[in-house]
């Protein structure tokens, strides 16, 4: 019978944690940001197709990096945990709080438990109601949620991204400077984004019950600013 | 309550009733369907129509709801937009048919936020025609639920009707329907004013007239009723989507009914 070598629990996270912070480093970044009257959710991503940022319920988007079928399973899960929430209950009662807690739960488990981390780095937003201010709760591969009231970028080369949009930012923003600011930020010198690079997204109340809205082709193109 | 994961085998997809199956079998929720008795003194929703014009689909019905010969409810509601381009009309039993609705329209924006697009007209119908064979056992019960589907075909870039039987038969209509109690007498009056490529306005009075003509015969039917200001919902769905009418065009339809019926008894 072979003996499986000792690793220190310590080393075993640590590996772990380096494997799923590789996998997420690789994908290009996002940023959500709370603007005056909306939330705004920026990706890089030239696939028109396969999205990273998606409608969750009214009032709840979700966005994702790292590998797709990770985070693509993860919200098909929160669609379904949002539907039938508001089926069983009211729409009312469904919240980006307990549905970030469900998500930090699963990752959590899957990182101590699972042979292989989940490679993903996921952003749930939520639009502000009467009394409530809107909310953002970033959620790392390991399970750690943080919740953000301002803004968060999630995926590789998070940190200088950051740095750079965190200089700039005002929540007094109207869509178009808190985009052009996602881009800025999102750019580096020897890569300019232009508006077909992007997925952009918000939630923002225009009198109907779903607030979440794509923005793509010659609307993305006159708010980011390009020239056709 | 746990995320809804599933193993890949097993996983529903975009099917939002296969989710509830899951999960009632996983004992984590108790929504859906429940096992029937047989229940007699239940509310019961009446008169219904669709009629097509030259720019979409008018869908409308009336307010009342009965218990054997008393009214349970004067100002229900059975017009319910299922999405922005379709919307279902119920006769029958109204609990279920209420449950019904919601359970429809919880699928086609799970189906559509699932997959990223929405499903086609002829599709949504036959979502409803299964969710109505299901309600099988139920209806032999006496709990029968009877809808109308109409819609804007995305694809054909026209308005669409469609009916059902009880054991979820789908049929589409080419002009107009109508069911429930007061559907015979309806449909007789939508049979003798419509006209192919009618406007919006002409068919919603109508569809008024003939929920009113339904009131005329049928005691188990609401007509429009000035003194307490209860009017039928009538909404029209065309290319922009669904939207319901006023109740100020609907005061005004009901005024000019009054008049007709006036003029009816004292003639000149």
């Amino acid at each position: 019978m072979s003996m499986p070598f000792y690793v220190a629990p310590e080393q075993m996270m640590k590996d772990r944690a380096d494997y799923a912070r590789k996998g997420i480093a690789r994908g290009r970044a996002l940023i959500g940001a709370v603007y005056q009257v909306g939330v705004l959710l920026c990706a890089e991503n030239p696939s028109r197709s396969l999205h990273k940022v998606s409608e969750i319920y009214d009032r709840i988007a979700f966005a994702g990096v790292g590998k797709y079928n990770e985070f693509d399973q993860l919200r098909v899960a929160g669609i379904r945990h949002a539907d039938t929430k508001g089926f069983a209950y009211a729409r009312d009662d469904v919240d980006a709080r307990s549905l970030a807690n469900l998500y930090a739960q699963y990752l959590g488990q899957v990182f101590t438990h699972e042979v292989k981390p989940l490679e993903v780095e996921i952003l749930v937003a939520e639009l502000g109601a009467a009394g409530r201010e809107s909310q953002l709760f970033h959620i790392l591969y390991d399970g750690t949620v943080v919740d953000e009231q301002h803004f968060a970028v999630i995926g590789g080369d998070s940190d200088a991204i950051a740095e750079r949009f965190a200089g700039a930012y005002s929540s007094d923003w109207n869509l178009q400077d808190a985009l052009r600011a996602c881009v800025a930020a999102l750019s580096e010198e020897e890569h300019q984004l232009h508006y077909e690079d992007l997925e952009v997204a918000v939630l923002e109340d225009r009198g109907e019950r779903r607030t979440f809205r794509r923005i793509a082709g010659g609307e993305l193109q006159s708010l980011v600013g390009d020239p056709g | 309550m746990a995320l809804p994961l599933f193993e890949v085998a097993r996983d529903p997809g975009p099917d939002f009733c296969g989710l509830l199956g899951l999960l009632d079998e996983r004992g984590t929720q108790m929504v859906g369907q429940s096992t029937p008795v047989a229940i007699q003194g239940v509310p019961h929703g009446t008169t219904i129509a669709a009629v097509r014009f030259r720019d979409g689909v008018v869908i409308a019905g009336d307010r009342r709801a009965t218990e054997g010969n008393i009214i349970a409810n004067r100002t229900i509601e059975k017009v319910f937009p299922a999405d922005r381009f379709s919307a279902v009309a119920i006769a029958g039993a109204a609990g279920p048919a209420i449950e019904m609705v919601r359970l429809f329209q919880v699928q086609l924006e799970h189906y559509e936020k699932v997959e990223g697009t929405v499903l086609s007209l002829e599709g949504k119908a036959n979502q409803l025609a299964q969710m109505i064979r299901s309600n099988l056992g139920m209806a032999m019960q006496g709990l029968a639920v009877i809808p109308l589907f109409a819609g804007w075909d995305l694809h054909r870039n026209q308005g669409r009707i469609f009916t059902y039987d009880i054991a979820g038969g789908k049929y589409e209509e080419e002009a107009f329907y109508s069911t429930g109690s007061g559907g015979r007498d309806a449909r007789a009056t939508l049979r003798l004013g419509f006209r192919p490529g009618m406007s919006r306005d002409d068919v919603v009075r109508l569809a008024t007239k003939a929920l009113f003509e339904a009131a005329q015969e049928d005691s188990a039917t609401g007509g429009p009723d000035l003194l307490r200001g209860i009017f039928p919902v009538i909404g029209v769905i065309d290319a922009s989507g669904y939207q319901r009418v006023g109740d100020d065009e609907l005061v005004t339809l009901a005024r000019e009914l009054e008049t007709e019926l006036t003029t009816r008894r004292q003639p000149e």
